[in-house]
């Protein structure tokens, strides 16, 4: 199966990745080499099989008591952020 | 001064003597950083002045009494490990001005052993890579020979330690990225049993397959390291709440007895040089007493396939947190929000990294998940399954870690098959959660070749028996590359 132009940048959009006009023949044909690569998996007879979403499965999710384990950290992690204003992140205008 | 050949043991051993001290021996390791890593490319950030510090604190602890393998040893991390106060950048521009707030556990647990970290290595981007080429700080070169790739992703690490450039490294590996580098560098890596190390701090990929793991000079080595990063961490939800067990107390065990598989599957279109080295790797655990007989895996041929999938799927999940708002990079002027998260995503991720993320969503949407998604994670079963019914007639199994030896820096950038085909002898472990090692089994073209081997999980202490058994046997893993003898 070949991936379109138009099928990349509806992909890119639903990734939120802005694509340059020289990126995007690249990856209409990479990304279409590997869906076909990835193609091969559909001669695999998979009838009552179940899907298996962790290597250890049959393993339980761990709970814990709902009890605070972090203490406020906030300007040491807002230190790594592009722009912040009064303990706020800071981004473009969203509600007019 | 040749104090790069030595063990973790002689090294601990003479600082416990107080022959060396870990300031001389971290001042010896960061001039032979700044002496060779120039041609190798495979460090990202040294951290020369905190190194010192804390060898001075680990010296302190030794003259209070104070033992331990790891005390004073110096190591260096893969840069996808946080590290409190120092930049952990993935390899990434979208990272390059990251300063982790924290300690990853592996982190914590190392340097609550007294190991001194002397920087991070160079790794493919997010660990999206099987040669260290897709690196936003440049490609890492192979000791062995500079026009060649070390492997990915681990690429810095292991050449770092194949270099001797720390006393051992660490690294991450999640279809291959500890293995494959180590064979192509010719060192001992392992890559533990799903669960069996933390994950927490560690910057995700695919986080059901992601594990994280040493690079050693020896399975010896390895074992040390293993034992102070392995056991349960509260912080990580698939962490396994199980007791490690003394991996450096059954190294020298007796191999008779031992069943050992060789997989079919790893032989088909494998060179026959390259098989050569495998079939002389099986005669010497004959002679030591194993038995070695043919097992099967049919489904192991689709385990490339499968990985394409499920990784690329996580990975665009993964990735979504990266959005130029609480930390990474921003794109200039934007001129709204969606114009935010679409230029400082496509212009912070480098080229394969937004492969893997346009391949993941692409499997992911509506339509077309029940055909891909779904359907990997039934043949990850089937595969796993294989791997369990092979347990029962054999403890181990063993192949090649990688078809070929390193190849040319350049050589397959420009085809993502080809270059995703490097590890189709490494992701089936992965995808089934076990625990895998490769060390070094001899020359292809002055190139070294890596041994795979792979138990059943939780069994990383036969691992490490049967490649020091091997080690005791030969001697292809104290070779070292012209220059960095």
């Amino acid at each position: 199966m070949s991936l379109t132009r138009q099928d990349v940048e509806k992909i890119a959009h639903l990734a939120r990745l802005s694509i340059t006009e020289q990126e995007m023949p690249v990856y209409v044909t990479s990304l279409s080499s590997i869906v076909n690569f990835v193609d091969e998996l559909s001669r695999a007879q998979t009838d009552d099989v179940l899907p298996m979403a962790h290597p250890l499965d049959g393993q339980q999710q761990r709970l814990r008591a709902d009890i605070i384990s972090e203490t406020d950290h906030h300007e040491k992690y807002q230190a790594n952020a592009p722009a912040v204003q009064a303990g706020l992140y800071v981004v473009p205008r969203v509600i007019e | 001064m040749t104090l790069h050949t030595l063990s973790i043991g002689e090294l601990s051993a003479r600082m416990a003597r107080k022959e060396l001290s870990s300031a001389e021996l971290t001042r010896y390791f960061l001039a032979r950083i700044e002496r060779l890593n120039p041609a190798l490319n495979a460090m990202i950030t040294l951290t020369a002045e905190q190194a010192v510090q804390a060898a001075q604190a680990a010296d302190q602890r030794r003259a209070a009494g104070e033992q331990g393998q790891l005390l004073g040893i110096p190591l260096i991390h893969k840069d996808i490990f946080c590290t409190d106060g120092v930049r952990t950048s993935c390899g990434s521009r979208m990272l390059d001005n990251f300063i982790a707030p924290y300690d990853a556990t592996v982190v914590a647990r190392l340097k609550a052993a007294g190991a001194v970290m002397l920087g991070k290595s160079n790794m493919d981007e997010f660990a999206m890579g099987s040669s260290n080429e897709t690196s936003y700080y440049g490609p890492v070169k192979n000791p062995w020979d500079t026009a060649k790739v070390p492997g990915g992703s681990s690429g810095g690490s292991a050449a770092a330690a194949a270099a001797r450039l720390a006393a051992f490294t660490t690294g991450t590996d999640t279809g291959g990225s500890i293995r494959q580098p180590a064979a192509l560098t010719g060192v001992t890596g392992v890559k533990p049993t799903y669960g069996r190390v933390s994950r927490y701090g560690m910057v995700a990929f695919a986080s059901s397959l992601d594990q994280a793991g040493v690079f050693a000079r020896t399975a010896a080595d390895a074992a040390i390291v293993l034992q102070a990063m392995a056991g349960f961490d509260p912080k990580d939800s698939t962490s396994i709440d199980a007791p490690v067990p003394d991996y450096p107390a059954t190294l020298d065990a007796p191999l008779s007895g031992v069943k050992i598989g060789l997989l079919r599957e790893f032989f088909e279109g494998l060179e026959a040089r390259n098989s050569a080295l495998i079939h002389d790797a099986l005669k010497i655990y004959r002679s030591l007493g194993a038995e070695t007989v043919e097992v099967s895996l049919p489904h192991l041929p689709l385990s490339v396939p499968t990985y394409y999938v499920v990784a690329p799927a996580e990975c665009s999940s993964n990735l979504s947190r990266f959005d130029g708002v609480r930390f990474g990079y921003r794109c200039e002027n934007p001129k709204d929000l969606l114009d935010l998260y679409k230029r400082s995503r496509g212009e912070g991720f480098g080229p394969e990294v937004k492969r893997r993320i346009m391949t993941g969503t692409y499997v992911l949407s509506a339509g077309y998940f029940d055909a891909y998604y779904l359907k990997a994670q039934k043949v990850r079963r089937l595969i796993t399954d294989d791997f369990r019914a092979a347990f029962h007639k054999v403890d181990l199994l063993i192949g090649p870690t990688t078809p070929t030896p390193a190849f040319a820096i350049g050589a397959k950038v420009d085809d993502p098959i080809t270059m995703y085909l490097n590890d189709i002898y490494t992701i089936g472990a992965n995808l089934a959660g076990l625990p895998g090692l490769s060390l070094p089994c001899g020359f292809v073209e002055d190139l070294p070749m890596g041994l795979q081997l792979i138990g059943p999980h939780f069994s990383e202490a036969k691992l490490l028996n049967a490649a020091h058994r091997f080690q005791q046997a030969t001697d292809w893993h104290s070779r070292s590359p012209r220059g960095y003898e």
